[in-house]
């Protein structure tokens, strides 16, 4: 095991990993921007650097400032988190270049997974059902038009490599396609410098719905079942659930099979997870694949038992998986309530001074906190400053322990959703498991409006 | 006279209109930037840019008047 590793990330990741390692008595250095000075993860850390200016290219996406940072503090390998560099391959390659240990997959299977044509064509030769859709970039919108005929509107036209939902729009025309294709195309350009399309047909009242998976190197791969992360504002997820509510026992262990299926074709180590579209009778569809840990990992780790940052640490140190998967088995249910510094009603960031934040304490109640009760929410990062993680022996009982909880939930000073939480977890339709991914639009928006 | 008021709290990314041009009602006169998002700042109505009261990198609370259009 490492006695030392960097940790290439900030807010309530960083201090999650930190949990982990002292666990282990494995030291911890952090990295941090003028911004995150005041940070608690910054004082859990064994150790901090500074490595720049507020912004994220001036600081948590500089390479050269963070591999300076653990050569200086001695340590052995880098954890990358989720977002910034996590699913950077040069970062991952030159990470190992320096003679460190990137605690993540190979570079080479980031690069594959991280572009979204590759990544379809690999699931599909490995024999995991992808959505009916174009092979290769689309060239331009007259070929777009064709294909769209061809596989029937309403289709989505998205940008090979994009993310969080930028680069991305559902159309059901020609005039719609035309319009949508070009726009996001121009897009897909300014924000990830890479204008390559493709088309998609789209399903109809998906659910969202995603298997980790966690692999060795000696050959051991398993899966510890589904997440169920439909709900979402944005593109991106707000509240996620373990066990879903929707699945049967026989579509869970298919898309648990198809995954560990992805994984052994892959080659895939460490921990990672494949994200699927659910339709309304069970059929499953690949979407992407995540090469890192994701926001939403401690639901999985509240209902099977296994830290997915210990078995990180020990895949990358190269220890051999110590359970197989008739080991693990689902224990209760586990919700996460993402909590954002955001208007309630538009989505709105909402960065400024904290004056009070005050936790529910109860058993059964988790908290990953990026901030502490007067920190300064910074207007750089993500609106993301918390998780509540509540762990129930079923789903009733998790709902309620959650919406005790986000009524004991205090945060002034800035706007929080926590209005939007508590409006979501009491809906009827959330109650009944009607988690698809327009909830927002199709439930939560309406409501909001008539009151 | 009208005064554009920042509908969230953030660092002024770009400033499009300058003081003394004429906007339409609809047309950007800045944009925010905050939290990975981008927030376009309009004009309500249209007229002629009189002040402009924040410069690129400042940093605004929601409320806060970004212009004065006359």
């Amino acid at each position: 095991m490492f006695s030392k590793i960097l940790i290439a990330n900030r807010g309530e990741i960083a201090a999650r990993i930190i949990r982990t390692c002292q666990r282990f008595n494995i030291k911890t250095a952090a990295v941090f921007s003028e911004a995150d000075q005041d940070a608690p993860y910054v004082q859990q850390a064994d150790e901090s650097y500074l490595i720049g200016k507020p912004r994220v290219n001036e600081s948590y996406l500089n390479v050269e400032k963070i591999i300076k940072a653990a050569k200086e503090s001695g340590a052995e390998a880098i954890h990358p988190g989720y977002g910034l560099l996590s699913e950077n391959a040069a970062f991952a390659e030159r990470v190992k270049q320096e003679g460190l240990t990137f605690i993540g997959p190979s570079a080479e299977v980031i690069a594959e997974m991280g572009d979204k044509i590759a990544a379809r064509n690999v699931m599909k030769a490995a024999g995991v059902p992808v959505v009916p859709g174009t092979m290769e970039a689309v060239e331009n919108v007259t070929e777009a038009k064709n294909i769209a005929e061809e596989i029937g509107y309403p289709v989505m036209v998205k940008a090979a490599a994009g993310g969080g939902g930028i680069g991305m729009q559902s159309v059901s025309s020609n005039e719609e396609l035309a319009k949508a294709f070009e726009s996001n195309q121009k897009r897909a350009k300014t924000f990830f410098g890479d204008g390559k399309m493709f088309i998609e047909k789209q399903i109809i009242n998906p659910r969202h719905i995603e298997i980790q998976v966690l692999a060795d190197h000696h050959g051991h791969a398993l899966h510890l079942f589904e997440r169920e992360c439909s709900i979402q504002r944005r593109h991106q997820k707000v509240i996620e659930e373990a066990p879903s509510p929707f699945l049967s026992e026989e579509t869970r262990k298919k898309m648990g099979d198809s995954a560990l299926q992805a994984v052994q074709t892959l080659g895939y180590t460490n921990a990672g997870t494949i994200e699927f579209l659910v339709d309304e009778n069970e059929n499953f569809y690949f979407l992407e694949m995540n090469t890192r840990l994701q926001v939403e990992h401690p639901v999985t780790e509240e209902i099977t038992g296994i830290d997915l940052v210990e078995q990180q640490l020990r895949v990358a140190a190269g220890e051999a998986l110590s359970f197989s998967q008739n080991d693990l088995v689902i224990n209760g249910h586990a919700i996460e309530a993402r909590i954002y510094a955001e208007d309630s009603n538009t989505f709105y960031p909402s960065p400024g001074q904290l004056t009070k934040l005050s936790l529910p304490e109860d058993p059964g109640l988790r908290h990953e906190l990026a901030v502490h009760s007067n920190s300064f929410v910074s207007p750089f990062y993500d609106p993301m400053i918390a998780k509540l993680i509540v762990h129930g022996e079923s789903r009733e009982a998790a709902v309620q322990k959650l919406t005790a909880a986000l009524h004991q939930y205090e945060i002034e000073g800035i706007k929080s959703n926590i209005t939007m939480l508590k409006r979501i977890v009491t809906n009827e339709h959330y109650l009944q498991g009607h988690t698809t991914t327009s909830f927002i639009q199709d439930y939560y928006l309406p409501a909001i409006s008539k009151s | 006279m009208t005064e554009i008021k920042a509908s969230m709290a953030g660092s002024v990314w770009k400033i499009v209109a300058q003081q003394g041009d004429s906007v339409a009602a609809g047309e950007d006169i800045a944009i925010l930037e905050s939290m990975k998002m981008e927030i376009p700042i309009p004009a309500e109505d249209g007229g002629t840019v009189k002040e402009l009261k924040v410069a690129e990198g400042d940093f605004v609370n929601e409320g806060d008047v970004i212009a004065i259009i006359e």
